[in-house]
C-alpha cells in the first residue's frame, strides 16, 4: 500500500534535512563544511524547535566527528554525519575504522572535489577517494533520490547480514543548492519503514560486555578483513530487498544501477550522480532522431555490481564511462578501471571508452553527451580508434 | 552470539570469528595464560611485608590479589615474572629467582 | 522541451538576484509546476557578478547543467551591461528584463545587437517608493512575471503573497511594501508592453 505523496519543492540538503528530521537519529556529530553546512545547520534548529531529540555533538574537526559517531554507534546510538570533500579526507583513518568495527553509522555525503587547487564545487573525488575504505556508497540524481537514499540507509546497514556503515551521496551545489519538486513520505511511514534500532551487542549494555575494535594479531585479521568483504558481498542481496520493500511504500523503484531506454540501445553511457538527468535528456534528444542510445545510471557504486554492469552492457555495440573524478593513475578514472575489468573478466567484448568530465564544478551539458555520441558511433563504426581516457569541456589547444 | 573465547584460537576458520573481531563477553583476558611467559619467578616473603600494598597497583598484568585489605600468594597462572613489585617493595618481602617456579 | 522555459538571472552578490530565482521556482511551483531553481556558486562576495537559473516546465525537469540559451534573461544591476555579455545565447524570440532608469534605447547600445524584445523597469524607484529602500529584486521578480507569464496573475499575487507571509514572518511589517512593489513593477511592465503592441 503506497503512502500518498506530500508534494513539495526544496534542494537537495533540505531533502536530506527533511529525511533525518523524520528518521530522528540518536547522535549526530558534525562538523560544518561547504556544501554540506546547511546540513547540520538545519539538523540543529530541528533540535532547538524540539522537532527531535538527537544529540547534537559540535566537534573541532571532521576526525573528532567520525570518532564519535564510531564511539556513539558502538555504544548502541543510531548515528549519522555529515560531511564534504577534505573533511571527508580528515575522516579517512576513522572510515576504515566504522567499516572494520561493522557500525551501521550513516553519512551523508555532498559531493564535493578534493584540493587542489583548492576549489568548493562539485566532483567525485572526495568519495572516490573514500571508495576503499569499507563502506557502501550509494549516489544520487537529485533532490528525490537524495532523500530516499537516506531512509533506505539504515536498513541497509542495520541489517544483520551487513553491518557496514552506509555513505549516501549526492552532487555538490548541483543537487544540494538547487530547489526542485520532490515527493516526500508521511513521518509515520518513513518511521515504520526504517524501524526503531535494536543492536544485538553494543557497549552500554549492563551485563553483557563487549569489547569493540581489540587489537588483532596477523593470525586473525586476514579473517576479519575477509568477513567484512563478505558483508560487503551480501549488501547487495540487502540493498534490492530494502528498494523492494521502499518501492511498495513509496511507488519509486531502486535497484543497484538504472536503466535509461538500454533495451535496444547500441550506445549506453554509464555514469553517476546529477550529470545522468542531463545524459536522459540527451537521449531522448538522440533517440528522436532515431539513435540507439541509452543510460546506465550506477547508483551503488560500493558494493560495486561488476557483473551485473557486465550483463547490461553485453548487448551494446559500445560504452561511454563518465567519471566526475580523476585517479591520477595515468589510465583512468576510478568508473573506467572497475566498469573495464569487469567486462573483461565477463567476457563481454564491446568497445569502452572512458571519459573524464565536471571536475571541480565544470558544467555538464547535453551537448557534451551528443558529442560523446558522436565519437562513441565512429568508434564502433570502425572509423576511429578509441582514445582512452579523454576529457570532456576542457579547453586545449587542437592542432 | 556472545563470544567463548576457549573455542577461539589461531586455527578457527573466518567464518566462525566474530563481526569485526569483537568481543562479546568480559573478563576473558583471564584465559589468556601468560604465566606461561615467565623466565624469572617473584618469591613473596610474607614476614616481611607490611600490607603497604605498593606492589599492587604496579602489577601489569593484575596478579597480586588482595582480599580484605591484605595482598596473599602471586597468581602465577598470569604473573609474567617482570619484576617491578621486587623493585617496588620498600620492605625486601620480594625476591627474583630464576626459573619459572618458587 | 518547449514546455519549458529557461531563465538567466544577472546580479550582484547581495541583490537578491538568487533569492528572486527562488522565490519565482516557489510561486511556479504552488500553481503545481515543475521547477528547478539554483545559483551558479562561485567566490561570492558583496558586489561581485552573480548568476542564477531558472527552469518552469509542465514536465519533469532532468537536465542538471547552467542555462546557455536562455528564453529570458533577466539584469538586476543595469551596470553589469558593461563587464558581463548579458544576452549571451539569449533566444531571439525571448526577452530581456532590465532593471534601470534608463530609455530602451539607451540600454540598447549595450546589449551586442540583441534583436529580441527588451523590457526596461526601473526597479530601484518602485522599490525605494514602496519600501523606502533600494531592494530590486521583488520588483524584478514581478515584472518576470509579467513578461514570461509563466503562471497566471492572480495565481501568482496569491501565491507570493503566501511566500512573503512565510519568507517575512519576523518582519511583517514589509509584507505590504513587497506586495505593492511586486504589483507595480507587474503592471508597469504589463501596462507598457500592451502599448507597444498596439502601437
Amino acid at each position: 500500500m503506497s503512502a500518498e505523496p506530500i508534494k513539495e519543492r526544496m534542494s537537495g540538503n533540505e531533502a536530506v534535512s527533511e529525511a533525518i528530521r523524520q528518521v530522528n537519529p540518536d547522535v549526530m556529530p558534525a562538523f560544518p563544511i561547504t556544501p554540506s553546512t546547511e546540513i547540520p545547520q538545519m539538523v540543529a534548529n530541528f533540535i532547538s524547535n524540539g522537532k527531535i531529540d538527537t544529540e547534537f555533538i559540535p566537534v573541532e574537526s571532521e576526525h573528532s566527528a567520525m570518532s564519535a559517531a564510531i564511539g556513539a554507534e558502538a555504544a548502541g546510538a543510531r548515528t549519522m554525519t555529515a560531511t564534504s570533500s577534505a573533511g571527508l579526507a580528515l575522516m579517512w583513518e576513522e572510515l576504515l575504522l566504522a567499516a572494520s568495527n561493522r557500525l551501521p553509522i550513516v553519512l551523508t555525503l555532498v559531493n564535493r572535489t578534493l584540493s587542489g587547487p583548492i576549489n568548493i564545487n562539485c566532483d567525485h573525488s572526495d568519495g572516490m577517494g573514500a571508495r576503499d575504505t569499507g563502506w557502501i556508497q550509494i549516489y544520487a540524481e537529485n533532490n528525490q533520490e537524495a532523500y530516499d537514499n537516506y531512509i533506505q540507509a539504515y536498513p541497509i546497514a542495520e541489517d544483520p547480514r551487513v553491518h557496514l556503515p552506509v555513505m549516501i551521496c549526492q552532487d555538490g551545489f548541483i543537487t544540494s543548492h538547487a530547489v526542485e519538486n520532490i515527493d516526500l513520505l508521511p513521518d509515520d511511514a518513513v518511521k515504520d519503514f526504517v524501524g526503531t534500532y535494536q543492536p544485538e551487542e553494543y557497549l552500554l549494555n549492563p551485563g553483557k560486555p563487549v569489547s569493540v575494535g581489540p587489537y588483532s594479531i596477523s593470525a586473525y585479521a586476514m579473517e576479519a578483513k575477509k568477513n567484512q568483504e563478505d558483508a560487503m558481498e551480501s549488501a547487495k542481496d540487502v540493498i534490492l530487498e530494502t528498494a523492494a520493500r521502499f518501492q511498495a511504500l513509496s511507488g519509486r523503484k531502486y535497484g543497484l544501477f538504472e536503466q535509461y531506454r538500454t533495451k535496444d540501445a547500441e550506445i549506453i553511457f554509464l555514469l553517476m550522480g546529477s550529470a545522468a538527468g542531463t545524459a536522459k535528456q540527451a537521449v531522448d534528444e538522440l533517440r528522436e532522431k532515431g539513435k540507439r542510445v541509452g543510460v546506465l545510471k550506477l547508483r551503488v557504486f560500493r558494493p560495486f555490481p561488476e557483473k551485473e554492469i557486465a550483463e547490461a552492457l553485453r548487448r551494446a555495440k559500445g560504452v561511454a564511462i563518465l567519471d566526475r573524478c580523476e585517479s591520477y593513475n595515468g589510465c583512468s578514472g576510478p568508473l573506467g578501471s572497475e566498469v573495464t575489468a569487469g567486462l573483461y573478466r565477463n567476457k563481454v567484448q564491446i568497445e569502452a571508452v572512458n571519459y573524464i568530465y565536471g571536475l571541480a564544478g565544470r558544467d555538464f551539458t547535453v551537448q557534451h553527451v551528443k558529442d560523446i555520441y558522436e565519437e562513441m558511433r565512429a568508434v564502433c563504426a570502425g572509423e576511429k580508434a578509441a582514445v582512452q581516457h579523454q576529457y570532456i569541456g576542457l579547453r586545449e589547444n587542437k592542432n | 552470539m556472545r563470544t567463548d573465547v576457549s573455542k577461539i584460537n589461531e586455527q578457527t576458520p573466518h567464518e566462525d570469528l566474530t563481526e569485526g573481531l569483537m568481543i562479546f563477553a568480559g573478563g576473558t583476558s583471564k584465559q589468556f595464560r601468560t604465566g606461561e611467559w615467565r623466565t624469572n619467578t617473584p618469591v613473596f616473603e610474607s614476614g616481611k611485608c607490611k600490607q603497604c600494598l605498593l606492589c599492587v597497583p604496579v602489577c601489569p598484568d593484575g596478579s597480586i590479589p588482595v582480599a580484605n585489605g591484605e595482598r596473599g600468594q602471586f597468581d602465577y597462572v598470569h604473573c609474567k615474572g617482570c619484576g617491578i613489585c621486587a623493585k617496588v617493595c620498600p620492605f625486601g618481602a620480594i625476591t627474583m629467582k630464576e626459573g619459572i617456579t618458587a | 522541451m518547449k514546455n519549458t522555459i529557461e531563465i538567466r538571472w544577472h546580479g550582484r552578490g547581495g541583490q537578491g538576484a538568487k533569492t528572486a530565482a527562488l522565490l519565482l521556482a516557489d510561486a511556479a511551483f504552488q500553481t503545481g509546476q515543475q521547477v528547478q531553481g539554483f545559483p551558479e556558486y562561485g567566490p561570492e562576495r558583496m558586489g561581485a557578478p552573480i548568476t542564477a537559473y531558472n527552469r518552469i516546465s509542465k514536465d519533469k525537469i532532468r537536465v542538471h547543467s547552467n542555462i546557455y540559451e536562455p528564453d529570458y534573461v533577466v539584469v538586476v544591476d543595469e551596470t553589469l551591461l558593461y563587464s558581463v555579455d548579458v544576452t549571451a545565447g539569449l533566444k531571439r524570440e525571448g526577452a530581456l528584463i532590465i532593471n534601470t532608469a534608463k530609455s530602451k534605447n539607451e540600454v540598447m547600445k549595450h546589449l551586442h545587437g540583441y534583436k529580441g524584445e527588451v523590457v526596461t523597469i526601473d526597479a530601484r524607484a518602485i522599490s525605494e517608493e514602496m519600501l523606502g529602500k533600494n531592494f530590486p529584486n521583488i520588483p524584478m521578480l514581478g515584472a518576470v512575471a509579467a513578461v514570461t507569464g509563466v503562471m497566471d496573475r492572480e495565481d501568482f499575487f496569491s501565491e507570493m503573497e503566501k511566500s512573503f507571509q512565510h519568507k517575512f514572518a519576523k518582519k511583517p511589517e514589509v509584507i505590504e511594501g513587497n506586495k505593492k512593489a511586486l504589483c507595480a513593477a507587474y503592471e508597469a511592465v504589463a501596462y507598457s508592453r500592451e502599448m507597444s503592441l498596439s502601437a
